[in-house]
């Protein structure tokens, strides 16, 4: 071995050694900003989490208090031919809003027919007419109704 | 373990376990994004409307005002009615949006970029009323069919657009052109994609008019997409159905156009008036135009309560469909007298007007303020009911608010 070549040998060890102590300055460094910004990273124990699990609506043809709680409809004979023949397209919002006869509703279900892709009903319909006549019956109303439901405030001038 | 993975993982494990179904490509999701089926159903947040709107539908999604919340000039997207026949449509993208104009009596089929519609026409901005056919159909008797709108189906926004007669004319009308039909994106119920929910329009003097707009601002912004983003046809004074929302042709019709609502009893009134409950056949239906005179009371809202002696400011807005509203009264002994309102002029053809008084009442008790607007042709709203029809338009009987001075 040469002189120079174990100068060179030792150069290179200074080297490596000098890398290392980078390295280490480095890391070190690293783990430090790294707690600045999140601190809880070293405690051993990951605080304990329960993950809540939500449980899918066991029945969703729950009744409450006479109604059906997911479409509102009053729980009376016929109520599941007409939760499952009429909320498919509309909401049984459009059904409650409205009071016809039965006249009118059978005319109103075949202008569905017609226009808006309902399928035939069969023997259900007089069900369906009937449980929307009986629960949802007109109300008379005249030719102008007094003021109802006034919720009443004091108005500071 | 990096405990923002171990967080992502269970949040979206908790996910799943909502919708019932493994959520494939999960890890890949955007931090804080909600899949769809966890998005806000709730409808004020959604549309951005005031908590006190009332949502009469919600597939689909119809909501109206109640009067004291059009108390503003112009009326704010938070107060504005919501009315469709179909389902919101999805993509809606300003970007790629064309409108085509064709039909038998265009000379020449065009399609338009929003950006060549922008471009290459002149903007004009009008303040215009836009009216459900239906507003007060929960007063008629017998009950006529339809979402029961009581009041607040009504606004008058700010609409910013091109004419839609500079847009029809560069594409060239033929002489034998009798009215324009609209068609939008907007889904049917049924999701039958052949389905259009709604496709009406109007005959060529409305769609000339320089007030019928294809607008694609409301109020000085985008128009919400609820309210039809990212284009609209506007044509105040009309039942709002003319009003097509997420418009992307129009065609010029040789005939009165015959798409979805255009026919049998839709948007239409017996041609000669019939008792309540009169059973109508649809060759004696009429197409609703001009919508009638009407006014609402915006303030104060009902149910207030003075001291005696105090005076009682009211205010509200009057409009009269393609005509101007001449006077404007207020009763506050269910008609016996009426006292006149201060009434401005509208913004423009076919704005609302604002009307004010100053009530004193004569001693305590309860009283109704009713108000009655009258058009420039000298006719004015009713205190009763106007004529039934089966479908229950075109109630435009007084508004009245309940008021007690103790």
């Amino acid at each position: 071995m040469t002189k120079d070549e174990a100068f060179k040998k030792y150069i290179k060890k200074v080297y490596h050694l000098m890398v290392l102590l980078f390295a280490l300055f480095v890391a070190t460094a690293g783990v430090l900003v790294y707690y600045t910004i999140n601190p809880s990273f070293f405690e051993l124990k990951p605080e304990p989490r329960t993950v809540y699990t939500e449980p899918i609506e066991a029945d969703e043809d729950r009744i409450e208090n006479g109604i059906h709680v997911r479409t509102g409809l009053i729980d009376a004979e016929g109520l599941m031919l007409v939760v499952n023949n009429c909320t498919n397209c509309h909401s049984a919002k459009l059904v409650t809003q409205n009071r016809m006869t039965k006249e009118r509703w059978n005319a109103t279900i075949q202008w569905m027919q017609e226009t808006q892709n309902l399928w035939d009903l069969g023997r259900n319909q007089e069900v369906i007419v009937n449980y929307l006549v009986t629960n949802y019956p007109p109300v008379s109303k005249g030719r102008r109704m007094a003021l109802t439901d006034i919720d009443w405030y004091e108005l500071e001038n | 373990m990096k405990r923002r993975d171990f967080v992502k993982k269970s949040t979206l494990s908790s996910f799943a376990a909502l919708i019932g179904a493994e959520l494939v490509f999960g890890s890949k999701m955007l931090e804080g994004y909600k899949p769809l089926a966890l998005q806000d159903t709730d409808p004020y947040k959604l549309f951005k409307k005031n908590p006190n709107m009332v949502v009469l539908n919600d597939k689909p999604w119809n909501i109206e005002a109640k009067a004291h919340l059009l108390d503003d000039a112009i009326t704010p997207n938070s107060s504005m009615f919501i009315r469709n026949n179909g389902l919101l449509p999805d993509n809606l993208d300003a970007e790629s949006w064309t409108l085509t104009i064709d039909g038998e009596s265009v000379a020449q089929e065009k399609t338009y970029t929003l950006q060549d519609l922008k471009s290459k026409f002149k903007h004009y901005t009008y303040q215009l009323v836009i009216e459900c056919g239906g507003n007060g159909r929960a007063e008629f008797d017998p009950p006529a069919k339809g979402n029961q709108w009581t009041v607040g189906a009504v606004h008058c926004a700010s609409w910013t657009g091109v004419r839609l007669r500079d847009v029809l004319k560069d594409a060239g009308i033929k002489n034998n052109a009798v009215y324009i039909g609209y068609h939008a994106v907007d889904k049917h119920l049924s999701l039958d994609p052949n389905k259009e929910p709604i496709s009406r329009g109007c005959p060529m003097h409305k769609a000339l008019q320089n007030e019928t707009l294809l607008a694609f601002k409301m109020n000085g912004e985008a128009i919400p997409m609820v309210h039809g983003y990212p284009l609209r046809l506007v044509a105040g004074g009309w039942p709002a159905s003319v009003s097509g929302k997420w418009i992307n042709r129009i065609s010029i019709r040789n005939q009165v156009h015959d798409g979805p609502k255009m026919t049998g009893s839709a948007y239409r009134v017996p041609c000669e008036s019939v008792a309540p409950g009169e059973k109508v056949s649809d060759e004696d239906m009429c197409i609703i135009e001009s919508m009638p005179v009407k006014s609402l009371i915006t303030y104060p809202k009902s149910g207030a309560i003075i001291k005696t002696g105090n005076t009682l400011n009211i205010r509200g807005h009057a409009w009269a469909g393609e005509l101007e509203v001449a006077k404007m009264d207020y009763s506050i002994d269910f008609g016996s007298t009426w006292h006149s309102c201060t009434v401005e002029k509208p913004a423009n053809r076919l704005a609302w007007q604002h009307f004010a008084a100053a009530i004193t009442f004569p001693k305590n008790g309860y009283y109704e303020v009713w108000a009655r607007a009258t058009d420039s042709n000298g006719v004015s709203q009713p205190m009763v009911l106007p004529g039934w029809n089966p479908k229950g338009y075109l109630n435009n009987a007084c508004h009245r608010i309940a008021v007690k001075v103790k």
